[in-house]
């Protein structure tokens, strides 16, 4: 879902609906690029009344491209989108779908399902649309919508039942009950959303837009009452200065004033916005989620697989008095053997690293694995070293220390502390028994996430609070929560209390995101300002979420977050950059319209004093006043589509960075290019 | 300037520099009802409690604290209004004064009750004592009263979380009124009436000059008014001349006092704000701010004045100006006064330096938040620190929040018609009035510095001023009803905005603050609001004030004037 930032198909239809966009009807929902329109079209009007001299065709062409660079802006935008929504509708072809009633199979359209109908799919077969998985367990390929080729496993109950319409399969047979309508599909709504065909204006961009607005109105009070106070001057000092102010001119003036950059590219960056996500493999249902996502102060991690890679590692044997670690390790090996959860056959690597054991002792016979069951709680394996039969078990303290005892044994005092020392430690202690003798202990490790402590420490610099939740006891909660350096943590936690707690930090006035992916975390989901769901995820979760990770990667929510901030920072610093542009353009065009008023004998008068530009003739510096604002918006359209950099930084450090690059920025950058156009248009005689 | 020069500026600035923190604690207990200086006062404002009833007590929401302020402000324009076409017939007249015509009547109601204080008749010629004591010094205290009021509205909106109320009108006014404008007015004037300001209810006597001419000498109750007058950022004068007047402003001593007067109450208020809202430093901050856009604007002023003059061929410019008082008060009042929405003068501003005059037509155009007028001028303020916080804010990446409070387009809404509605009034008003010839008939200036007159008397009707600019003849049916309406616009088209913001973030919840979050309580802040000030105040009226001031100041530097 990768493409590069100016297309050249993207170019070419942008360029066509950069014209389409000029019908009123959409363009009034920009009010300043509507008003740069009106002023288009009133010199275009004023050319036909006997003014049509090449400084007033000039100016009206630059006006219109004005307005045709801000539609340019938005369309390239939004081509990006459509683009994309394009590559999405190929894989939503029609197919047939095995329709099931009542255990009889039938054939029917997949557009003509409906919520609850029941589905079959087999290898090969298209889902036809989004459900989720009642029976079996499939392979499914989804790289239709995540973009990524390795298969992903759907199977019935548990967190990993969502499928999605458009996927394909590709191995065994699973069936389906449909949980959507046709055209309100999970890849429908991802088309309409890219398209930005639902594209509603977020809450901060309405503020911004009321802002502009406003500043619009002002502006144009400014210059309409400048034509009076002009006329008043003009007679006063008996002088004709009609023929400089004049319509073209006073438009020109106001076109520079009122917000046209920040104006002209607004609807851009919002579109942009939602469209880095996507290129993040993250598609948020609303552009609100995005903005919302800037202004999270509190994330909400689950421990496993964010923090800590998805599985316990054995890292150390700690033998009991009278044991040798090697002892212990071929045992707790031997006991692993057919393990085949991670944490087995971490135990049988460990046990290979440090002795070269490979589990295959010579006078070994009849090993019969016993499998973990939840009555034990532990699991080992049955077998007969020479003539004598020997039991050996391995699990949780206090699982193996019942059962030696059942067989005569106890536990030694070092084996206790020895336990206790790893739970502290943020493990998880296994114990290995031989008949009624305990070996000793297992250190099985959470490995918290290389480099995600320095993500942590990035996320408190931008203000953000960490909190772990894990169903771990506190002792080890705490011990992982201080390795990986996160702010707060919730052990044994439940989904009642993950709810819980997002609703007090929101009556603190917090935003909290969170990532989920069972049935039971979609309320919290729905509750957290940002829930990011898991593609893998059920599809309660992904309906209950306002954002859902493709990749299903809880790390990307800080990606989210980010990109979030980017939004807005990018917002800002446009306004402050368009803003700070005007003080510019008064020096030129100001000086520009008076530079001859009370002027003694011919030649200038006080005003030219302004010209701190030294520009050439009153009209070279009014045009180029017109044309740096319309290039100025062409020059920022990447900027406006890439975002401004972002660092995690404070926000005090952040506003400076920004202020000075973008402030005075803004303030210097007008000074110059309008000089250089000024020396360009002399040059090439335009003027 | 000389070191006595140097030492008045310093010692002026020193004085507001010290008095208003503790001035702004001392109104911030009077509001929130703690024990204060003049908490012996209590029974008097039990008796108005009793006479207001129910409606003094409870809790109000924005809505019908607006309502309040407009049924109060109604009632007194008419009050005032009517007084005035019925002294005539009412005691206290001892020269017998006919009623005013009614555009002037109405023009001056609206003016005092706005805390405008815009001037179009000549007091010791049109209005009698009853009419300046009860119509007019009641409007000084209860327009003051009622801007403080609306700012310490907004202060509880801000402070307040999930609430629907933002305090009682009455009761602040009432409170602000009583324990807060009467005791210092009072003091004041006595102190006042003890350097030379007259105090009596005399028919004026009439003197032979050593010239053997026949002087009537105008007498009156000016210290009780004058003193409220300072305080309350209202400017009106007792007589027509104002401060420049030796009954109003009799020695230096009298002048040094009416000009610290001027800031003081405007200063101590965002002290109270920053109490109100739980953040010492959002106060000092705010009052940093001011300070700064002040001390620049009196810097340039001075600048201006002593600088060397081609059209007269010396450096400093006494026309226009009190020989009592010299070059230095005369700018520092003209600085003050601009600055606070005061409309009192102790120089005529139209004989100021072009930049100077500038200045203070600047200083009003801004929108009166420099100190500003009592309340009014932390209100719009807090506009503008509302409007930083949006823009600014977004650039750290969040959506803006002030003091906990986010920034949402509501609020943006009212922010830009506060700042809208007064800019449209006077951009039409001097727009115009520059062209039509029933506004040029009144100028008597030529050039652009009729037009900096024009633009004078709309800027400081829509800044509540009430300064003049002097040589406009204002009292005519065109400027009386037009100013009456730019007046009102500049006053009610901000207040109501400002209390639809104070009752939308009482709503709000409050976000605690991160190191995320945007500050708005540093030195970065104070230099992002002056530049947003600046470009968004300014800019609005670069155009008129280049055709004005600045074009008048290179043309008197060729050697022209006007």
């Amino acid at each position: 879902m990768n493409q590069s930032l100016f297309d050249r198909k993207i170019l070419q239809r942008a360029s066509v609906d950069a014209c389409v966009k000029l019908d009123p009807r959409t363009l009034i929902k920009n009010p300043v690029m509507f008003i740069t329109m009106v002023g288009a079209l009133l010199t275009t009007f004023y050319l036909f009344t006997g003014h049509a001299t090449g400084f007033n065709i000039q100016i009206a062409i630059w006006l219109w491209f004005t307005v045709l660079f801000a539609n340019f802006s938005e369309a390239i935008a939004e081509g990006r989108g459509k683009a994309q929504a394009d590559s999405l509708r190929r894989t939503r072809t029609q197919s047939m779908a095995r329709f099931i009633v009542n255990g009889v199979e039938s054939r029917k359209n997949s557009s003509d399902l409906r919520k609850g109908d029941v589905v079959v799919c087999e290898t090969g077969d298209t889902i036809p649309g989004d459900g989720e998985v009642i029976e079996g367990v499939a392979t499914v390929d989804e790289a239709a919508i995540t973009g990524e080729s390795a298969p992903v496993v759907r199977e019935s109950g548990g967190d990993r039942s969502a499928v999605t319409g458009g996927t394909k399969v590709i191995s065994d047979r699973i069936l389906i009950r449909i949980t959507n309508d046709p055209g309100n599909s999970f890849l429908d709504r991802m088309i309409h959303l890219v398209e930005g065909a639902k594209r509603q204006k977020t809450p901060n961009e309405i503020a911004l837009s009321i802002l502009l607005a406003g500043l619009t109105i002002i502006f144009l009070l400014a210059v309409a009452t400048l034509k009076f106070f002009a006329d008043y001057s003009g007679h006063a000092a008996g002088q004709d200065l009609s023929d400089i102010v004049t319509v073209p001119v006073l438009i020109s003036l106001l076109v520079c004033l009122i917000p046209t950059t920040i104006g002209g590219l607004l609807s851009a960056i919002g579109i942009s916005g939602m469209d880095r996500l996507i290129q993040k493999n993250v598609i948020a249902t609303s552009g609100r989620a995005v903005e919302a996502a800037g202004d999270i102060d509190v994330l909400l991690l689950d421990k496993t697989g964010t923090i800590t890679l998805g599985n316990r590692m054995a890292t150390e044997f700690i033998p009991a008095p009278g044991v040798s670690e090697k002892e212990l390790a071929e045992k707790a090996q031997l006991s692993s053997m057919s393990d085949e959860t991670p944490e087995g056959r971490s135990i049988v690597v460990l046990a290979k690293d440090k002795f070269q054991l490979r589990g295959e002792a010579a006078d070994v016979k009849d090993m019969s694995f016993i499998p973990f069951t939840a009555q034990t709680r532990m699991s080992g394996v049955d077998l007969r070293v020479g003539n004598a039969s020997v039991q050996i078990r391995k699990g949780a303290f206090d699982s193996v220390d019942k059962w030696v005892q059942t067989l005569g044994g106890n536990s030694s005092p070092e084996v206790r502390s020895a336990v206790d020392r790893v739970a502290k430690a943020g493990g998880t202690p296994l114990v290995v028994s031989q008949d009624a003798k305990i070996l000793g202990v297992i250190y099985l490790k959470d490995i918290v996430k290389g480099g995600i402590r320095e993500r942590f420490a990035e996320l408190r610099k931008m203000g953000i609070k960490t909190v772990m939740i894990t169903g771990d006891n506190p002792l080890t909660a705490a011990a992982i929560a201080a390795e990986a350096g996160v702010d707060d943590f919730m052990a044994e936690s439940t989904p009642e209390m993950k709810l819980q707690r997002i609703r007090d930090e929101q009556a603190g006035g917090h935003l909290v995101a969170m990532t989920g992916d069972g049935t039971n975390d979609a309320p919290a989901l729905a509750q957290a300002d940002v829930g990011v769901a898991m593609n893998t995820g059920t599809q309660a979760a992904r309906e209950a979420g306002n954002m859902v990770d493709l990749d299903s990667n809880p790390t990307k929510l800080i990606e989210i977050v980010e990109t979030g901030k980017q939004l807005l920072m990018t917002r800002g610093a446009l306004t402050t950059f368009s803003v700070a542009n005007d003080v510019a353009k008064y020096f030129a065009i100001l000086p520009a319209l008076f530079a001859t008023l009370y002027a003694t004998s011919g030649g200038n008068g006080p005003l030219a004093t302004l010209n701190v530009m030294g520009l050439a003739s009153p009209h070279s510096a009014i045009l180029s006043a017109v044309i740096f604002n319309a290039l100025v918006i062409v020059a920022l359209i990447p900027l406006a589509l890439k975002g401004i950099a972002y660092r995690s930084l404070g926000a005090a450090a952040l506003l400076r960075r920004n202020l000075v690059i973008y402030g005075l920025g803004g303030l210097v950058a007008p000074f110059i290019g309008i000089k250089l156009i000024d020396m360009l248009l002399k040059m090439g005689g335009l003027v | 300037m000389n070191r006595f020069d140097v030492l008045q500026v310093f010692l002026s600035l020193a004085v507001l520099l010290v008095c208003a923190p503790p001035l702004g604690t001392f109104m911030y207990k009077v509001y929130v009802g703690e024990r204060h200086l003049f908490s012996w006062l209590r029974p008097l404002e039990l008796v108005c409690e009793k006479f207001l009833g129910r409606i003094a007590q409870d809790e109000m929401n924005w809505k019908e604290y607006s309502l309040a302020v407009l049924f109060f402000n109604a009632i007194g324009i008419l009050f005032v209004f009517l007084l005035q076409l019925l002294q005539a017939k009412l005691p206290l007249n001892p020269q017998g004064f006919a009623a005013p015509t009614w555009d002037l009547s109405l023009n001056t109601a609206v003016s005092f009750v706005t805390n405008t204080n815009w001037q179009a008749y000549s007091g010791e010629n049109t209005l009698g004592y009853l009419v300046q004591m009860l119509a007019l010094a009641v409007q000084n205290f209860l327009s003051a009263a009622v801007g403080m009021s609306v700012a310490i509205a907004l202060a509880r909106g801000i402070a307040r979380k999930n609430s629907q109320t933002i305090g009682n009108f009455w009761q602040d006014t009432v409170r602000g009124t009583l324990y807060i404008l009467l005791p210092l007015s009072i003091l004041l004037a006595v102190v006042l009436a003890g350097t030379g300001v007259v105090q009596n209810f005399s028919s004026y006597p009439t003197a032979q000059t050593l010239e053997s001419a026949q002087q009537v000498i105008p007498m009156g109750p000016a210290a009780s008014q004058i003193a409220i007058k300072q305080l309350g950022t209202n400017g009106g004068g007792f007589f027509n001349a104002n401060s420049a007047h030796p009954f109003e402003n009799p020695s230096p001593f009298s002048n040094w006092l009416e000009l610290i007067s001027i800031l003081l109450l405007p200063a101590g208020i965002v002290f109270t704000f920053g109490e109100m809202v739980k953040s010492r430093r959002q106060g000092w901050t705010i009052f940093l701010t001011m300070f700064a856009l002040l001390a620049a604007g009196l810097s340039i002023s001075l600048w201006a004045e002593y600088s060397f003059n081609p059209a007269i061929g010396s450096a400093a410019m006494m026309e226009g100006k009190e020989l009592r008082f010299g070059i230095t008060n005369s700018v520092l009042w003209s600085t003050f006064t601009s600055a606070a929405s005061n409309g009192s003068v102790n120089a005529m501003h139209s004989s100021l330096s072009p930049i100077a005059g500038g200045i203070a037509l600047f200083n009003i155009m801004l929108g009166e938040i420099i100190f500003g007028g009592l309340g009014s001028g932390l209100y719009g303020m807090i506009l503008f620190v509302i409007m930083t916080v949006f823009l600014a804010g977004l650039m750290v990446g969040r959506t803006p929040e002030y003091l906990g409070k986010k920034i949402e387009a509501r609020e943006i809404q009212m922010v830009i018609l506060a700042i809208l509605l007064p800019s449209a009034a006077i951009l039409i008003g001097a727009g115009a009035a520059a062209v039509l010839p029933a506004g040029l008939s009144s100028l008597s200036s030529k050039g652009p510095h009729g037009l900096s007159e024009i633009l004078y008397a709309y800027v400081s009707a829509g800044g509540n001023n009430g300064s003049a600019f002097a040589g406009l003849n204002a009292n005519t049916v065109y400027y009386n009803v037009t100013l009456a309406v730019v007046m009102l616009l500049g006053r009610f088209g901000v207040i109501f905005p400002v209390l639809a913001i104070a009752g939308n973030l009482a709503a709000k919840k409050y976000s605690p603050p991160s190191i995320g979050t945007f500050t708005t309580d540093n030195a970065l802040f104070v230099v992002l609001l002056i530049g947003v000030i600046i470009i968004v105040g300014g800019l609005t009226f670069f155009p008129a004030l280049t055709l004005g001031p600045i074009v008048e100041h290179f043309l008197m530097l060729s050697g022209k004037v006007f």
